[in-house]
């Protein structure tokens, strides 16, 4: 384990001193198109976000918004071509990974940033044991032998709370429960204590009971790892409980960004107020429950301007010819409100209403 | 598993009864075997009955299929019209073929899965498309015409092979007819192969394998090839049987004097005991090779478990 350390040290803490500060992962301007017989879909247009040590990002929004996609690049999984990342930047410990060699990157997925897929049945090799997959991380990235292997796998198994697990590492997938399956998906991710984690939809595909409890799991063995999360999800109630800080996407676009209290209270951005009002209440049971009107837009013909404003109930002219930019959101007196922006031209009103 | 297995080869006893009894009839729908014995000679009546008395032919047909089924089991396959054993014809033709059928499968694994992974990698370059032409070029052409094709340019164009195989039939002699009868099977080896891999590229395990940060051989080896040839795997278990049976065109070609050679020969001749044991055998490999594909199946996909 050492070993491996080492390699990647030497290359980030390089800074004055100020490794312990610099985020661990920096998504800058990040275009992503896909090139499809219809035309070019942009799923991701001029994504940027950060994740520091032991920090947990959430990336909310629905299905298209491109949350996935981010996900992948910074994974190095997309599927190119089609995918073509047309533009941006992604740093990890300071080094850009989009000029790293192919050979340089392999080294850092599954060492040093780590995926957690959302449905583990299909995410796992269905022919081959979960405690050869799960080896197969030491016996690739350490040299460990098939022995040693496996009695780490048991290790792991243990670590995310398979019940019986020296009986179970020659089991199969398929013989596992959802919830067993996704601890395993995050023993796998786990295995080699990387240094940040990306869990896309790690409980979509699971029972509410079950969901509480993987999500525990994660978030307290990142905790204990002090590992960087980045967790993709279009679940708000998931969220509030884990995250640290919050970025809305909607159209391949970061609409607005905040720490995880002040945007369930207060937020900046009409999509995101139609996402909190469209969550069900107890205390207005009985009323009719809200729905943001309209379908997500098409990635081929994104809408000219802000790419909400077909659905938007505050849009003006101004909506349907100019691109917002992240606007800072501040207090109605200027007092700055640090870690929030809103790409919408009405982030003051919208704040306020 | 156990118990699985017991029940297949129990159901196999009548399938084996059932293929054989029809084999039985159609053996003697050809035409009369004494008259046949005679050739162009017209035996005069009481010769005839003689001959049928002796060999039992006078009795009805399901009584000669029970003597005959009997005889069978205590290994008694009875004796070909011009003396000899049946069963010595069978230990002479069975290991040429069981050569061939070696030579020809190892063709199709090579060549049909390696083809076929290069197609599936490639998708939708040169390399897919051509092999997709050379499989439709294969596929079309039926096997006497690469048969003689071969033969010809290959043996009396430019000498290279010999164009018949000597009695011995040693290997370095089969694979000419190897490629011959492989051809039709390798060109469906290959696409299915391909069908496959271009399939599970696309599964999220694969995803996972990558973002694992496996070096691509081992992505392709262990996750990607381990799952693709599930469906090819249980092709050539049929295909074993079918290589067996149908090398009737290729033998015939070679002068391969091996199971399809005989065969012709015996239908050719009406020589009916020659027929019926080469069938009744061939009957039973078929159905150990379809047995035999079933648990491997099991074998090698976790997810299939017989009770």
């Amino acid at each position: 384990m050492s070993m491996l350390t080492k390699t990647g040290d030497a290359s980030s803490r390089g800074g004055a001193g100020e490794s312990s500060t610099a985020p661990l992962l920096e998504v800058r301007d990040l275009h992503v198109e896909f090139h499809t017989r219809d035309g070019v879909a942009k799923a991701v247009n001029g994504v940027t976000y950060d994740v520091s040590a032991g920090e947990t990002l959430a990336v909310l929004g629905e299905s298209g918004s491109g949350k996935s996609v981010t996900a992948q690049a910074i994974m190095g999984i997309l599927d190119m071509p089609p995918g073509k990342i047309s533009q941006g930047e992604i740093l990890f410990r300071g080094r850009d990974m989009l000029r790293m060699s192919g050979e340089e990157r392999r080294k850092i997925r599954g060492q040093k940033i780590a995926m957690i897929f959302q449905d583990a049945l299909s995410a796992l090799n269905p022919v081959l044991s979960v405690g050869y997959q799960l080896g197969e991380m030491f016996r690739v990235h350490q040299g460990a032998s098939r022995k040693e292997a496996k009695a780490k796998a048991i290790e792991l198994m243990d670590r995310v709370r398979i019940p019986a697990a020296r009986q179970r590492v020659g089991d199969f997938p398929h013989q596992f429960s959802g919830g067993m399956r996704q601890r395993i998906m995050i023993a796998m991710a786990l295995a080699l204590e990387p240094d940040l984690i990306i869990a896309d939809e790690p409980t979509t595909a699971l029972d509410v009971t079950v969901q509480a409890q993987v999500m525990e799991l994660l978030a307290e063995l990142q905790n204990e790892y002090q590992m960087g999360l980045i967790l993709i999800t279009h679940d708000l109630g998931v969220v509030a409980d884990v995250a640290d800080k919050i970025a809305v996407m909607y159209a391949g676009r970061i609409v607005e960004t905040a720490p995880v209290q002040d945007i369930y209270r207060r937020p900046a951005h009409p999509y995101t107020k139609g996402l909190l009002e469209s969550i069900p209440r107890l205390d207005r049971k009985g009323q009719e429950l809200y729905a943001i009107k309209g379908l997500p837009p098409n990635l081929l013909h994104i809408p000219p301007g802000c790419a909400f404003n077909p659905r938007c109930p505050r849009a003006q002219d101004v909506c349907r010819a100019d691109v917002p930019p992240l606007h800072p959101v501040t207090e109605q007196d200027g007092t700055e409100l640090p870690g929030r922006g809103s790409a919408c031209h009405f982030w003051k009103e919208t704040l306020d209403a | 598993m156990g118990r699985y297995v017991i029940r297949r080869l129990l159901q196999m006893v009548p399938v084996f009864l059932g293929t054989t009894f029809l084999i039985f009839i159609m053996v003697y729908a050809l035409g009369d075997p004494v008259l046949a014995f005679f050739g162009d000679r017209t035996p005069d009546d009481a010769t005839l009955a003689a001959k049928r008395h002796e060999l039992g032919l006078d009795k009805p047909m399901w009584e000669q299929y029970v003597t005959y089924m009997g005889n069978v089991f205590t290994g008694d396959f009875g004796t070909a019209f011009n003396g000899q054993k049946v069963t010595e014809l069978m230990g002479h033709a069975f290991p040429i073929t069981i050569r061939l059928t070696l030579v020809a499968i190892t063709i199709e694994i090579v060549f049909g899965v390696g083809l076929g992974l290069l197609a599936g990698l490639r998708r939708g370059r040169i390399a897919d498309s051509s092999t997709l032409i050379f499989t439709l070029i294969v596929i079309s052409i039926p096997t006497f015409v690469t048969g003689y094709l071969l033969q010809y340019f290959l043996a009396v164009e430019w000498k290279v092979i010999d164009p018949a195989v000597s009695a011995d039939a040693n290997f370095s002699e089969l694979i000419v007819p190897g490629f011959v009868l492989a051809g039709v099977s390798l060109a469906y080896v290959t696409r299915l192969t391909r069908t496959s891999i271009v399939e599970n590229l696309r599964a999220d395990y694969l995803r996972t394998a990558v973002a694992k940060g496996l070096p691509r051989r081992r992505v392709i080896t262990v996750h990607l090839l381990r799952n693709s040839l599930i469906p090819v795997v249980t092709h050539l278990g049929t295909d074993l049987g079918l290589l067996m049976g149908g090398a009737l065109v290729t033998e015939r070609i070679f002068n391969i004097q091996g199971v399809g050679f005989q065969l012709w020969n015996g239908v050719l001749r009406q020589n009916s005991q020659t027929v019926v044991g080469f069938v009744t055998i061939l009957v039973l490999i078929f159905l150990l090779a379809n047995l035999l594909v079933d648990l491997l199946y099991a074998v090698l996909d976790p997810r299939i478990r017989y009770a």
